[in-house]
This record gives structure tokens, C-alpha cells and sequence, in this order.
């Protein structure tokens, strides 16, 4: 009862006129930087900070804006990666397996009508989640180990072979080659330069948005303009639109992955990119025998959307809650908190009601704003393909160039981005799968991170990695996850 | 509080004098404060912050434009102005402890402590040792006891690999304690976030932090500070924390923050800068700014602050030697 009384002192915050139109706005500039390449929620929240001391907002409003930014910013990327194939942020990539087949099923609209529908569930539950277990919740979370890390990584990378299309030698080909991208750079632990060719640009290794830009945006457009855009465009219209039946049948997949995407963006070393991978393939193996995934199945779209919005609000726990940043968006939010004298943690609740209910209340407020906003619009963001190709791809280039020196400030880096193009338009001609790229990747560091984190503190001593009920239970599916797909091959066959 | 006399500064030095006058003859035109780092850092911060109330209080006459120029921990920037802008009057560039480090330990190729005109410092932040509120430690002398007793049994991890800011602060612990840092079992993590995790998840015991990240889980007593690595005590809530000084280990950590300029800046031009870090510092809004960035106060500008910065690097130049972290020459 106490923390019902508690959140309605929080709507009380989140409702006043002055915060639902900054809420608003904060909905839609997230939702605008998670449509353009290149620049992330973190970039975004850091720009708009100085604005907000400037105007002397005060902290509970200005938390409200910038959270809004960052929550938004899970509505915005879907929307290129189901109509351009191009996904707008890490998170976003596991949707253009099944959100670019039905763009060009023509089934564009309905793909990005259950991508909003699957972020406002995955968002509005995990939020109340929050809202009532929000302590207890990050203490079993700082309990999870580097080595349960490792454990839960390999299990991700497990699965490699279910997000590659056809073919599982070359899925896993690629995502070891994205394990490899991963290793540029100065190496976190021991500050020695690997693979740096001697560069200076590369000492700080190779950036996401370079790789996925390069690999997705220009490698696409290098396809289309050498298939001089033949039939291969999405089309408009055509398809049917969104029902309910549709709604009603994603549901369960919903269900599930607001679970995944909660639970793993909770913990404060895991990610979106992580809870969405999940979720993208677990549904996937569950629906084996009735699922079309990879070639447009509509869960595949709910699935890793609501998974997305899930984690990144399951990441603001650690930090409401205990004063941990679990990524860099959440690490410039509790910037922002210290910037106005407020010390999150343990005590934020009590000493600062105002500020911590008021900002979980207006989560609540702004994300059937997104869905407001969002469902209305999704004709007009599938109109964008009825733009000719000869403006439209242009437009995009120039959008994703532009992101990519947003970044960085970095010709080397739009060079860059230049290279992975064309590897990225040799790899569609060789049908070797992107998605497994960008998994390895970013899970690549992750695992590697982990495992020195986990043997440094065991003094070398392998054992330390299966020591926890959690990390042997996820070697446990990990090698089922391996084991499970030469089963089947050879049931079928038997 | 570390409070420098600026007069004595400006005055025990042959360069300061005709520079004061020249400093009236320079007016900065499209200036520009490079942040070596992507937005939402502190470099970015210490840009964005300082030059908006540098514009506000009126001490620039006409707005600075904020440059993000990640790349390398800072080397990018550096090179950038050394190779492009080597006299450029309109440009500064953050920079912080950390910018020393890298430079003792050759990570920005060939430039180093005397390759940049040292302008001034804006503030500090402070090193911290914390341990889980129920750690059998209770005081820094406890921790060097122990990292006697098995200076590799002890669990330490922060941000930054070996060799960064985080792991020199125990580091220098460590070598007070007689024992060789590189022994140490220390555990590098992504960000002071994660390693905080990991301290309250009981996986690490020791975590060297900064004092502007830990206060709201000292306030809740979720971890205890065995000491603050400043010459003396910080105020508010770490009122109580004894510095590593007191309990008889000389450590000092502050993480220093500031600005650079082009090494052949006109001395027309550095001196305006330096002057106008001078009088930033003097006025009363930034007190308030500089809290609100998680700083303390740290003034020191000019040619004093270009001999403390030549002198720290010297310094962290001879622990990396020590430590075999650089091949000694």
C-alpha cells in the first residue's frame, strides 16, 4: 500500500501539464535519434544536459525529458531497420531478420505497428516491475558474477547459429569474424595495443555505429544500386494490415520476452543487445515446427522489440536503486542526478521522493505517449518507401555519413565505414548472414572482458567458472543450444 | 582545501609580467575547446560546463564552440594539435589526471608533458579506497596490512586497465606496503559503475573510486571509505574519512581537471586563457558550477600549473618505470 501511495505522489509530479509536454518531447527526439544512424540516446541525453541547467528545469523535470530520450529512443530504431534494413541502434538488429521480409511482403505497416505494440508492453511491464521490486531486484542483480557473466554470453553466442539464415557454418564464420573486429584496439585489461596497425584512430578500437553503418546502410546501398533497384525495394501497401488475431498470437512471444529482456537488462553488465538476441531465438527454437523465422514471421518482430524496450528499462534499476550505471546512457543519466546536488542509491526513495516516483511515474506517462504517437504514424513512416529510390537512397547515405561524423569527428572513420560497406555488399553476395557480425561483435568483448574478469579473481583457476548454480545452469543450455540443432538434422534424417 | 596563491604564481616568474600586458592586446575569435571524447564524458563536461559560464559571467566576450574529438584516450587530440593548429590562439583542450598518465606511459606516440602550454586547472576530484560496509577492514592501515601479508590475496578492481588511474591509486597503496603493484590481483572493469557492482556483489573487496561516484552509497552505508587520498579532509559527508596521510601512508590521488593549449600558442593569447581560468575561478557562480561537476576546488594556473603538470608526469613517468609497466631508458 505504501508504494501505491508513494507512485500516486509520483503522478502527481508526472501529470502536471509543464511535465507531460517535456515528457512528450523527450518521446519524440527519442524517438527521432533512434530513426537516424550514428547517434545513440547517449549522445543525445549529454547534448540536451547543458540545456537543461541552462534553464534551470527542475531535477525531477529534467530526469523526466532526458529519461524520456533515452526510453524513446527503443521506439525509433525498428522503423529503418524493418523498412531500409538498416538498423538505427545495436539493439534494433536482431529485427531486421524478420522486419525486412515483411517489408517486402509489403507488409512494412504491420510490422511496425506490433514493433510499437511489443515495445509498450515490454516497457509498461517492466516498469511495473520496477515499480514494486525495484530494491530487492538490483541486490540479487550485483550478485551476479563475472563468471555467471560468462556463462550468460556463451550462452548468447550459443545461439549464433539460429539467427544466420541457412546456413549455420557460415552463420558461425561470421560471427567469429565479429568476435575478431572486437579484439581491435587497446585491450581493456592489460593496455596493450592489438591489432592497431600502428594507427592512432584505432587505439580506442572500432566503433559500433561504424561497423553497422558500413555493413548494413552502405553495403545495402551498394546492393540496390547494383541490382540497379530492381523488384528486390520493400514495397507499400499491398499487404494486409495489422489484426488483432496477429496481435493476440504474439502475445505469448511478448509475454516471454519482456521476461528475457527485463531480467537481463536488470543486471548492471549485460544489454539490450543482449536481451534482444535472447529473445530473437528463443522464440525461434520454441516455434520450430510452426514458425517461418527469417522470412518474415511476425514474432520475430515482436520478440526482439519488446525484449529491446524491457532491457532498457530492467537497466534503470541499478541505477534508481543502488546508484549504478549498468550502461553509458544510464552512467550520463546519474551524471545528470549528481549535476542537480541528488545523490541516487538506496536513499534516493526516501530523501528525494519527488524526483524518484515522479520519474517512474512519468515512464508510465510516456510510454502511452509513445504508443500514441507511434501507431498513427506508422503509415506515414511506411510511406517513406514511396519515396523513388533515386532520392530516398541518397537521402540515407548522406543521413548515415553524417552519423557517422556526428560520432566521431572522424574522416578515418567515415573511411571506415566505406570498407565495411564493401564487405558488407560482398558478404550479401555470398549469402554470409550480417546479423552474426554485429552479435559476435558486441558479445565478443563482452565474453572476453568477463573471462579475464573471472579468472583474475579466481588466480587462473578455471573451475571458478562453473562454480554458481546460475553459470552451471547456463552451460547447461548453452551446450544443449549446440547439441540441439545436430539432433534434429539427424532425426530428420534418421 | 588545496587553495593556491595565484598572486605569488603570477609573480615569481620572469614570463608573467610582460605577458600581463600583453594579455590586454589578444581578443579570441571563433574560439573552440576541443573534448578529447565522445559527448557525455568528463572531458565533454569540463568543456561544455566551463565555457558556457565563461560566456555567462562575461569573462569571453563571445561564445566558445564545443569540439568532441574522441579517439585514443585523448592521443587523437593531441596530435591533431600538434600536427594542424601548433599556434593556433582560439583553441583549448580538456584534460584531466588520467592525460598525464597516458603521457608518462608514451600512449600518445611522441608527444608529452612539454608538447602542450599548460593553461590551468578548474578543479579536482579526489581518489578514495572503499570496501563493502562489512569488510573486516576497517582503516587504510589494515589494507596495507594485509596487502603485506599477500599483497596478491586481496581482490582489487576499478575502471581502467593496469596502469590506469584507478589501479596507480592502489598501486601506490601497494608499494607503500612494500610490495610490487604488478603482484597485485587486480580486476579491470567497464566503467566505476560496474566495479561498484561488483564490490556490493561481494566479488571484489577493495575499490579504488573517486569521491564525486561513491557519495550516495556512503551516505546509505552500503560501503565504507578506508581513506581519502587528498592532502586534507573533503568536506560534507566524507567530513568524517581520514586521508591516507594521517594514517601514515603518503598518497595523494587528486584526479585534476583543466585545459590545454597549441605549443606555440602567442603568449598574447595564453595569457588571456590563463587569465581567464584566473578570474572563472574568483568568481562565485562557478563555485557552484565546479560543486555541481563533482569537483573540488584546485586553483592553480600559468606557469606554477605548468610546473605541477610537468612534475606529475615525471612522477607517474617514474612509477611506470618502476613497475615495469615502460621499458626504462
Amino acid at each position: 500500500m505504501e508504494t501505491f501511495s508513494a507512485l500516486g505522489g509520483g503522478f502527481a509530479v508526472a501529470l502536471t501539464p509543464f511535465n507531460i509536454m517535456l515528457a512528450l518531447m523527450g518521446c519524440i527526439v527519442g524517438t527521432a535519434i533512434g530513426v537516424l544512424p550514428g547517434i545513440g540516446p547517449l549522445n543525445a541525453i549529454a547534448l540536451l544536459l547543458p540545456f537543461c541547467l541552462a534553464l534551470r528545469l527542475p531535477p525531477e523535470s529534467a530526469l523526466i525529458l532526458l529519461t524520456a530520450v533515452y526510453y524513446g529512443s527503443g521506439y525509433g530504431g525498428r522503423i529503418t531497420a524493418i523498412l531500409l534494413n538498416m538498423p538505427g541502434e545495436p539493439s534494433a538488429v536482431l529485427t531486421t531478420l524478420d522486419g525486412h521480409p515483411l517489408a517486402k511482403q509489403g507488409r512494412g505497416g504491420a510490422a511496425l505497428a506490433i514493433s510499437g505494440i511489443g515495445s509498450f508492453i515490454g516497457a509498461t511491464l517492466s516498469v511495473v516491475a520496477m515499480t514494486f521490486m525495484s530494491v530487492p531486484l538490483a541486490r540479487v542483480a550485483v550478485a551476479f558474477s563475472p563468471a555467471d557473466y560468462v556463462a550468460l554470453i556463451a550462452f548468447a553466442l550459443s545461439l549464433l547459429g539460429a539467427v544466420g539464415g541457412v546456413s549455420a557454418p557460415k552463420a558461425w564464420g561470421a560471427g567469429c569474424f565479429g568476435i575478431m573486429l572486437a579484439l581491435v584496439g587497446v585491450d581493456s585489461g592489460t593496455g596493450v595495443e592489438r591489432f592497431t596497425l600502428g594507427s592512432l584512430e584505432l587505439l580506442g578500437g572500432i566503433d559500433f555505429t561504424v561497423l553497422a553503418i558500413g555493413l548494413f546502410a552502405i553495403g545495402e546501398i551498394l546492393l540496390l544500386v547494383e541490382t540497379t533497384m530492381r523488384a528486390e525495394a520493400a514495397k507499400i501497401g499491398g499487404g494486409q494490415r495489422l489484426t488483432l488475431k496477429e496481435v493476440a498470437f504474439c502475445l505469448p512471444a511478448m509475454m516471454r520476452a519482456t521476461g528475457i529482456g527485463f531480467v537481463i537488462g536488470v543486471l548492471p553488465g549485460a544489454g539490450a543487445s543482449v536481451a534482444s538476441a535472447l529473445s530473437y531465438t528463443a522464440e525461434k527454437r520454441l516455434n520450430e515446427s510452426n514458425g517461418k523465422f527469417g522470412q518474415g514471421d511476425i514474432r520475430g518482430v515482436a520478440a526482439p522489440e519488446t525484449a529491446d524496450n524491457a532491457a532498457q528499462i530492467g537497466n534503470l534499476v541499478p541505477m534508481l536503486s543502488l546508484g549504478i550505471p549498468g550502461s553509458g546512457t544510464t552512467a550520463v543519466l546519474l551524471g545528470a542526478l549528481l549535476m542537480y546536488n541528488i545523490t541516487p542509491g538506496p536513499l534516493l526513495f526516501e530523501q528525494r521522493p519527488e524526483v524518484a516516483w515522479g520519474l517512474i511515474a512519468s515512464m508510465y506517462v510516456g510510454n502511452v505517449l509513445l504508443l500514441a504517437l507511434n501507431l498513427p504514424l506508422v503509415g506515414v513512416f511506411a510511406r517513406l518507401l514511396s519515396v523513388p529510390a533515386s532520392v530516398l537512397y541518397p537521402g540515407v547515405l548522406a543521413l548515415s555519413f553524417a552519423g557517422v561524423y556526428a560520432a566521431s569527428n572522424s574522416a578515418f572513420d567515415l573511411l571506415m565505414a566505406i570498407v565495411f560497406g564493401v564487405l558488407g555488399w560482398l558478404f550479401r553476395k555470398t549469402d554470409i548472414p550480417l546479423v552474426p557480425i554485429i552479435l559476435g561483435f558486441v558479445l565478443g568483448r563482452m565474453l572476453e572482458d568477463n573471462l579475464r574478469r573471472a579468472l583474475s579473481l579466481s588466480g587462473g583457476d578455471v573451475v571458478a567458472l562453473v562454480e554458481s548454480p546460475v553459470s552451471i545452469g547456463l552451460w547447461v543450455l548453452t551446450a544443449g543450444a549446440l547439441v540441439w540443432p545436430l539432433i534434429m538434422v539427424l532425426r530428420r534424417r534418421g | 582545501m588545496q587553495r593556491r596563491s595565484v598572486i605569488a604564481a603570477a609573480t615569481a616568474l620572469p614570463f608573467s609580467a610582460p605577458a600581463l600586458v600583453a594579455a590586454q592586446g589578444f581578443s579570441p575569435q571563433n574560439p573552440e575547446c576541443i573534448a578529447p571524447a565522445a559527448p557525455g564524458g568528463g572531458f565533454d563536461i569540463t568543456c561544455r560546463l566551463t565555457t558556457r559560464v565563461l560566456q555567462e559571467t562575461g569573462i569571453s566576450p563571445v561564445p566558445i564552440r564545443t569540439q568532441n574529438m574522441p579517439g585514443g584516450i585523448g592521443a587523437v587530440a593531441i596530435n591533431n594539435i600538434n600536427a594542424q593548429r601548433r599556434a593556433d590562439p582560439n583553441v583549448i583542450v580538456a584534460f584531466s589526471t588520467g592525460s598525464w598518465l597516458n603521457m608518462a606511459q608514451g600512449r600518445f606516440g611522441r608527444f608529452g608533458e612539454n608538447d602542450v602550454r599548460w593553461i590551468g586547472a578548474i578543479g579536482a576530484d579526489y581518489g578514495v579506497i572503499a570496501v563493502k560496509r562489512d569488510s573486516p577492514m576497517n582503516s587504510l592501515q589494515d589494507l596495507v596490512a594485509a596487502f603485506r601479508q599477500n599483497v596478491a590475496g586481496i581482490p582489487v578492481g576499478s575502471s581502467g586497465a593496469v596502469g590506469s588511474q584507478d589501479w596507480t591509486k592502489v598501486a601506490l597503496i601497494a608499494r607503500a606496503a612494500g610490495q610490487d603493484p604488478r603482484r597485485m590481483r587486480y580486476v579491470p572493469f567497464e566503467g566505476g559503475g560496474q566495479a561498484m557492482a561488483a564490490l556490493l556483489g561481494g566479488h571484489i573487496q577493495v575499490f579504488p573510486g573517486d569521491a564525486s561516484e561513491i557519495r550516495g552509497q556512503v551516505e546509505a552505508r552500503e560501503i565504507k571509505l578506508l581513506a581519502v587520498l587528498s592532502p586534507n579532509r573533503l568536506p560534507g559527508v566524507l567530513a568524517d574519512v581520514p586521508t591516507a596521510k594521517e594514517q601514515g601512508v603518503n598518497v595523494e590521488w587528486p584526479i585534476v581537471r583543466g585545459f590545454y593549449g597549441p605549443p606555440q600558442m602567442p603568449d598574447a593569447a595564453y595569457n588571456w586563457w590563463v587569465d581567464a581560468i584566473r578570474r572563472l575561478q574568483a568568481n562565485p557562480v562557478w563555485a557552484e558550477q565546479r560543486n555541481a561537476q563533482g569537483l573540488f576546488e584546485f586553483t592553480m594556473v600559468g606557469e606554477e600549473f605548468s610546473r605541477f603538470a610537468k612534475a606529475r608526469t615525471a612522477e607517474y613517468r617514474q612509477l611506470a618505470r618502476d613497475v615495469g609497466l615502460i621499458q626504462p631508458q
